[in-house]
C-alpha cells in the first residue's frame, strides 16, 4: 500500500516535469514502469538521480521486439537505496537506426552495462567513451541476441522456434 | 607511504612502459580473464580488461527453454554459491506465479542461501590471505567449504552445482543427516573462523598487505553500481536482505556490517563479520523450523510443481500437470518482473519477461562481478602490481559471473 503512494508520487512529479514524455504507466508487481523518449531520456534520468533521489544505477540491458516501428527497447532499472523503491525505465527505439544518448554522463557506471547492450543488440549509445564488444569477439559481425539470429543449427529438426511457443 | 599517488621521473633512463598480460590464464587471477596492463617497474600505469572468454550466452540459451530448465543455467553464474542463483531464479518465477511459500520452505531455503554465503566468502577470504603468501589460512578454513559442499550433497544430491530446489519449493525434504550435518557444522565453524580471525585479523603483514590499499569512497561506489561487500566495505549499509526481504528475512536479527574506508582490509572484515552474521541466521532458522509443521518442503500448486514420480505413473491429474510442467505449459501470467537477492558479491537480479510462450521472451541477469570488474582497471592505476592481485581477489571477481 505504502508502495502505491510512494510510485503514484513519483508518477505526478514526472508529469509535471516531463509532461506527455512520460507515458505508458504501469506497476507490475509494484514496480512502476514508464516509457519515455530519444530526446529526453537522459534528462529524465539526470533529474531522476538528482531531484528524485533515485542514486542508484541498478540495470541497463535491452529487449528485442521484431517486426515493430521501434522494436528495440532500452530497459534501465533505477534504484532509491533511501526510500526503497524501484523504477523501470523503458525507451523504444528503431531497429534499423539504434541511437540512443549514452548514461554514461550520469552514471560512470553504466559504462560496461551499455558495452554489453551493443554487443548483444548492437545499440548505439552515442558519446560512449569506449563502445566496443565486451562479451563477444569484435569480428562477430552480428548482434546475437536479435530475435533473428536462432540458437541451434538451424539444419536441426527437433530445436525449432515453433516447439518453443512461438 | 601512498600507495597511489606514484611519482614518476622524466628523468628516468628506464622510462619505456613495459606491457605485462595479465591472463587469461594466470594463476593470480583466480577465473579466466585478461588484463593488459602498462607497467613503469612494479606500478601500474594503465590497464584494459578484456573479458568474454567462458562467455556462454545464457541470456540466449534461456530464451529456448522452459522455466525449470533455466535453474542449471544459473549454477553456472556463480558458481561458489550456486544455491542462492538457483533460489534467486525459483524466487523469481514464484513471483511472476504469485506463489507464496509455507514459512518452512523459506526457513529451509535461509539456511542453504546462508550455507553458500559462508562458501562464497570462505573462498573470497582465504584467496586474500593466500594471495598475500599466507597459505596456512586457506588451508583452515577450506575444509568447511567442503562440509558445506557434502550439506548441500545430502540436501539435492550434487555438490558445486548444484541444481537445488524447484519452482515451488524443494525436491525433498531435509534428511535426518542433512540437519545433522548442519547441527556439526555449525559447532565447528566458529571455531575455525575464530581460529582463521587470530591468525589474519591483527596479523601486522596481513594490515600492511591490505589497509589503505584499494580504498573506495562511497560516492565512486555508487557511481559505480558497486553492490554487496564491496559495498558495504565503503561504509553503504545496503543489503538486498535488508532492503528489500525475500524468502522471510524480515523474521530473522542480523546485523549489517558496513566498512569506513573500502580498502582491501575493510573487504575483508565485513566479510568475516557477515559469515559471523550468517551463523547466527542459521542457528535462528533451525530454532524457528522446529515450531513449524514437520515434512512441508514445498508449497500446495500442483499446476507449478513438479508431482512425484510415482504419482505421475498412477494418477490422472499429477500426469497432466507433469507433462504441462516438462513441456513450458504452465499457465504464467504475461508480465515482467525483475528479482534482486543478495548474492556472495552483491546484488543478483533477474529480469524475466514472459509473453505467454513456453519460455521466457527475455531473461537478463544482473551479474554483481560484471558490474562490480569494470572499476578494476581505472582503480588500479598507480597501484603497485603485487597490490592490484590482492585487490582483484578481494573483489572476488568469478568467471562464471563476469561473463555469464
Amino acid at each position: 500500500m505504502e508502495e502505491t503512494t510512494l510510485n503514484n508520487d513519483i508518477h505526478v512529479k514526472l508529469t509535471e516535469k516531463f509532461g506527455e514524455k512520460v507515458t505508458a504507466v504501469s506497476e507490475p508487481y509494484g514496480f512502476l514502469t514508464f516509457v519515455t523518449y530519444n530526446d529526453v531520456i537522459i534528462n529524465v534520468l539526470s533529474h531522476l538521480k538528482e531531484e528524485l533521489k533515485f542514486n542508484f544505477l541498478t540495470d541497463i540491458t535491452a529487449v528485442h521486439y521484431p517486426g515493430k516501428d521501434h522494436g528495440i527497447a532500452v530497459v534501465y532499472h533505477l534504484h532509491n537505496m533511501v526510500e526503497k523503491v524501484r523504477i523501470r525505465i523503458k525507451v523504444f527505439i528503431s531497429e534499423q537506426n539504434p541511437t540512443i544518448p549514452t548514461a554514461t554522463t550520469v552514471w560512470k557506471g553504466a559504462n560496461w552495462m551499455e558495452r554489453e547492450t551493443y554487443d548483444l543488440f548492437g545499440v548505439k549509445f552515442e558519446g560512449h567513451p569506449d563502445l566496443r564488444r565486451i562479451l563477444n569477439m569484435d569480428d562477430l559481425g552480428v548482434h546475437p541476441m536479435l530475435k533473428q539470429y536462432p540458437l541451434e543449427d538451424p539444419n536441426r529438426v527437433d530445436k525449432k522456434d515453433e516447439f518453443f511457443g512461438r | 607511504m601512498n600507495h597511489n599517488h606514484p611519482v614518476f621521473t622524466d628523468n628516468d633512463p628506464q622510462s619505456e612502459l613495459v606491457t605485462l598480460n595479465l591472463g587469461p590464464t594466470h594463476p593470480a587471477t583466480h577465473g579466466v580473464f585478461q588484463n593488459v596492463l602498462q607497467l613503469d617497474g612494479e606500478r601500474i600505469v594503465s590497464g584494459v580488461s578484456t573479458i568474454g572468454y567462458i562467455h556462454r550466452a545464457f541470456e540466449k540459451i534461456a530464451e529456448h527453454r522452459p522455466f525449470y530448465q533455466i535453474t542449471p543455467l544459473t549454477d553456472r553464474l556463480n558458481y561458489c554459491s550456486s544455491p542462492i542463483n538457483n533460489m534467486g531464479w525459483h524466487m523469481t518465477v514464484e513471483k511472476l506465479l504469485n506463489i507464496q511459500m509455507p514459512k518452512r520452505v523459506d526457513y529451509l531455503r535461509v539456511i542453504i542461501m546462508e550455507l553458500s554465503r559462508i562458501a562464497d566468502h570462505i573462498i573470497c577470504n582465504t584467496i586474500i590471505g593466500q594471495d598475500t603468501g599466507a597459505t596456512t589460512t586457506f588451508l583452515y578454513l577450506f575444509q568447511f567449504r567442503e562440509h558445506i559442499y557434502e550439506i548441500f550433497e545430502e540436501v539435492c544430491g550434487a555438490r558445486l552445482t548444484t541444481n537445488i530446489g524447484r519452482i515451488g519449493g524443494f525436491e525433498r525434504d531435509f534428511n535426518d543427516i542433512a540437519f545433522a550435518k548442519i547441527d556439526k557444522f555449525l559447532k565447528e565453524f566458529p571455531k575455525a573462523l575464530k581460529e582463521f580471525e587470530n591468525l589474519l585479523t591483527r596479523n601486522r603483514i596481513f594490515i600492511d598487505r591490505t589497509a589503505g590499499v584499494a580504498e573506495v569512497t562511497k560516492e565512486t561506489a555508487l557511481e559505480y553500481s558497486w553492490t554487496g561487500p564491496l559495498l558495504r566495505a565503503t561504509g553503504v549499509d545496503y543489503d538486498v536482505r535488508v532492503s528489500d526481504p525475500y524468502s522471510s528475512y524480515q523474521d530473522f536479527d542480523f546485523d549489517v556490517p558496513v566498512g569506513t574506508s573500502g580498502d582491501i582490509y575493510d573487504r575483508y572484515l565485513v566479510r568475516n563479520e557477515e559469515m559471523w552474521q550468517s551463523v547466527r541466521i542459521i542457528e535462528q532458522a533451525l530454532v524457528k523450523l522446529k515450531t513449524e509443521p514437520k515434512g512441508i518442503f514445498h508449497a500446495d500448486v500442483p499446476e507449478f510443481y513438479l508431482p512425484p514420480k510415482q504419482e505421475v505413473y498412477n494418477n490422472m491429474e499429477a500426469l497432466i500437470y507433469h507433462f504441462k510442467i516438462v513441456m513450458g505449459e504452465i499457465d504464467a501470467p504475461k508480465a515482467e518482473v525483475y528479482h534482486a537477492v543478495e548474492g556472495g558479491n552483491g546484488e543478483l537480479g533477474f529480469y524475466l519477461i514472459n509473453d505467454g510462450g513456453r519460455t521466457p521472451y527475455r531473461l537478463h541477469f544482473r551479474r554483481p562481478s560484471f558490474i562490480n570488474y569494470q572499476m578494476f582497471a581505472p582503480m588500479s592505476e598507480g597501484m603497485l602490481l603485487s597490490d592490484a592481485i590482492i585487490n582483484m581477489s578481494s573483489m572476488n571477481i568469478i568467471a562464471g559471473e563476469l561473463d555469464a
